[in-house]
């Protein structure tokens, strides 16, 4: 497993973390890499706090077990961080990404316990401007590559383009907005 | 050509199904393989199969209309996990005895009670005796290939006997992960046409399937259910070579992992194995000499190339996803030592019982259980045969 980056997804049932989480594992796919993209079930219901991981490496990966010590963290939904430890075991060298609007001394003082890098987006925000209702996961999505730098902002786009054609082929009015979503959610991530 | 694909288990089992494209799909569904049949339905709405899809009112069902289907001479699939499996139970043993080439996808899950619906073994370790031939799939890939080689195996002349081929509910059923695909034209001629020597729609032979059967022959007929059994080994054998022929991708009944040269290994079946080659990577790389034998085919048992394949080794763990609650050890661990003690091999052995109900089986997990065997091998002690790996303390 050469050059293999875990990533863990904190989020709320209905947010869609998991999706958000088969789609980087998709978008990577689509680079040439090794992938994994998967949920931790549990009660699946609207709201509870869900668990969702990917590993992407330039080798095959037999590995088949949950991720405990991330690179990265996302987290969809900021109500999460008072009750889930969601920098627990993340690397230093990586860092956490967060859907918020909280202040930067709020997200600093409940993860002071973090020495690395703290991400923040709004991706309601965008997620609004661009497609009129709250979908977090294509931000989230823009957000965790933009940081990780599993790819770069044109292949993602590139690619999501056709998966996104491939997807919503029933509902192509959706394809235009969640691109924009992507495109203000890469230059709109921002280190505290 | 291999086609670069990314699947989860339960989408690579039901495209091998498309391409496959059996006569019958009876199936009902149940966590975690209600996919499977999900998958395979859009399949047949969308005509990319001619197969008619049975959606049956349970589980024992779905085993008689496969038993049904197959009597009449055509070739059918089911899917089913857990509870699923045990509803079936009664026409499992008909199944087999009736010597039809059915072939069920099991997504192992622990089976109640209490309610879990997360991986164990103990749905297939309920059905080890009952003459199915058992495949285990260390990932999507496996679970995909295993499929293409089960009609093969089933069918042929010497065997005629269901097979079952598993993998672990969630851990590979759920992941999206890298896989390579055939060509649908490829598998086609691969698989081939299923053409039963005896069957009741042959309207030159009339004959009776599953009639009374006492004293003076069921004996016989179990018999000949274990020969076949037997002649299954070499038929398993060969459909692999002629599979790695075509595809490159390698089987057999077990898959040796750095073991020939290893001084102490784990023996496991399905995703734990991944898992494992992981860490048996990094022991190599700081000089220890770990290795591990994972399990392909369970049922037949190769006893004797199981046995051999351990013989130099100093110490031994061999890892059972189901607990028999005998006091004695798990399955896979009974038929290991017995393997060994046939051919008169004397490596100390022990189990553990682990990953019951979906626990989580980390690199750190599998860490311990070499280290315990360094240990063994050091004071040439072994305290408590019988183990747990991963369960927490206070319960105990």
């Amino acid at each position: 497993m050469d050059n293999l980056i875990e990533i863990r997804w904190h989020g709320r049932g209905g947010q869609g973390a998991k999706t958000a989480s088969l789609l980087l594992a998709d978008a990577a796919f689509n680079t040439g890499k090794y992938i994994q993209g998967f949920p931790e079930y549990g009660p699946e219901r609207m709201g509870a706090p869900i668990t969702a991981y990917n590993r992407i490496s330039d080798t095959p990966i037999t590995v088949h077990s949950n991720i405990y010590e991330p690179d990265y963290v996302v987290v969809v939904d900021d109500t999460l961080l008072e009750s889930v430890p969601v920098t627990e075991g993340l690397k230093e060298t990586g860092a956490i990404v967060i859907n918020t609007t909280k202040s930067p001394e709020y997200l600093k003082e409940i993860l002071k316990d973090y020495k690395g890098n703290i991400y923040t987006i709004d991706a309601r925000k965008i997620s609004i401007e661009a497609l009129g209702k709250y979908f977090p996961n294509t931000p989230m999505l823009a957000a965790i590559v933009k940081v990780s730098g599993i790819m770069s902002d044109d292949a993602l786009l590139e690619d999501m383009k056709s998966s996104f054609k491939h997807k919503f082929a029933k509902k192509p009015e959706v394809i235009e907005g969640n691109l924009k979503a992507l495109e203000l959610a890469l230059k709109e991530v921002t280190k505290i | 050509m291999s086609i670069r694909e990314r699947l989860s288990g339960n989408e690579a089992v039901a495209t091998a199904m498309k391409q496959i494209n059996p006569d019958v799909v009876a199936a009902f569904p149940i966590t975690p393989s209600t996919e499977i049949p999900q998958y395979f339905s859009t399949f047949v709405a969308n005509g990319s199969v001619d197969t008619e899809f049975v959606a049956v009112e349970s589980e024992h069902s779905a085993m008689s209309a496969c038993i049904g289907a197959e009597s009449a001479g055509s070739r059918a699939m089911t899917a089913t996990s857990a509870n699923g499996l045990s509803l079936m139970w009664e026409m499992i043993y008909i199944a087999s005895s009736l010597r039809l080439p059915i072939v069920l996808n099991l997504v192992n899950r622990a089976v109640s009670g209490p309610l879990n619906i997360h991986c164990d073994h103990s749905d297939a370790m309920g059905v080890r005796d009952s003459g199915w031939i058992m495949l285990f799939s260390e990932n999507n890939q496996e679970a995909y290939d295993n499929n293409l080689m089960a009609h093969k195996i089933a069918e042929n002349e010497n065997v005629q006997l269901p097979v079952m081929i598993c993998q672990d509910g969630f851990i590979t059923s759920h992941s999206i992960e890298n896989i390579e695909l055939e060509e649908d034209s490829e598998v086609k001629k691969f698989v081939g046409e299923y053409k039963p020597e005896h069957y009741l729609l042959n309207k030159k032979e009339p004959i009776a399937v599953g009639p009374l059967d006492l004293q003076a022959y069921l004996f016989e007929h179990k018999a000949q259910q274990g020969e076949a059994m037997k002649a299954a080994k070499q038929v398993i054998l060969d459909v692999s070579k002629e599979f790695e022929n075509w595809t490159g991708r390698s089987y057999s009944f077990f898959e040796k992992y750095k073991l020939d040269d290893a001084e102490i290994a784990i023996v496991c079946m399905n995703s734990t194995a991944g898992t494992t080659k992981s860490v048996v990577d990094e022991l190599r790389n700081n000089g220890i000499k770990a290795g591990l034998l994972k399990i392909r085919v369970y049922r037949p048992f190769p006893s004797e190339e199981v046995a051999k394949a351990l013989s130099n080794l100093k110490a031994i763990a061999v890892l059972d996803r189901s607990d028999s609650l005998n006091a004695m050890g798990g399955a896979l661990f009974e038929d290991v030592v017995s393997s060994m003690y046939v051919e008169k091999i004397n490596v100390p052995t022990v189990n553990y019982v682990y990953g019951i109900g979906g626990r989580d089986t980390t690199e750190n997990d599998i860490k311990s259980v070499y280290e315990d065997l360094q240990e063994i091998v050091k004071t040439e002690k072994i305290d408590n045969p019988y183990r747990y790996l991963g369960l927490r303390k206070e319960a105990k």
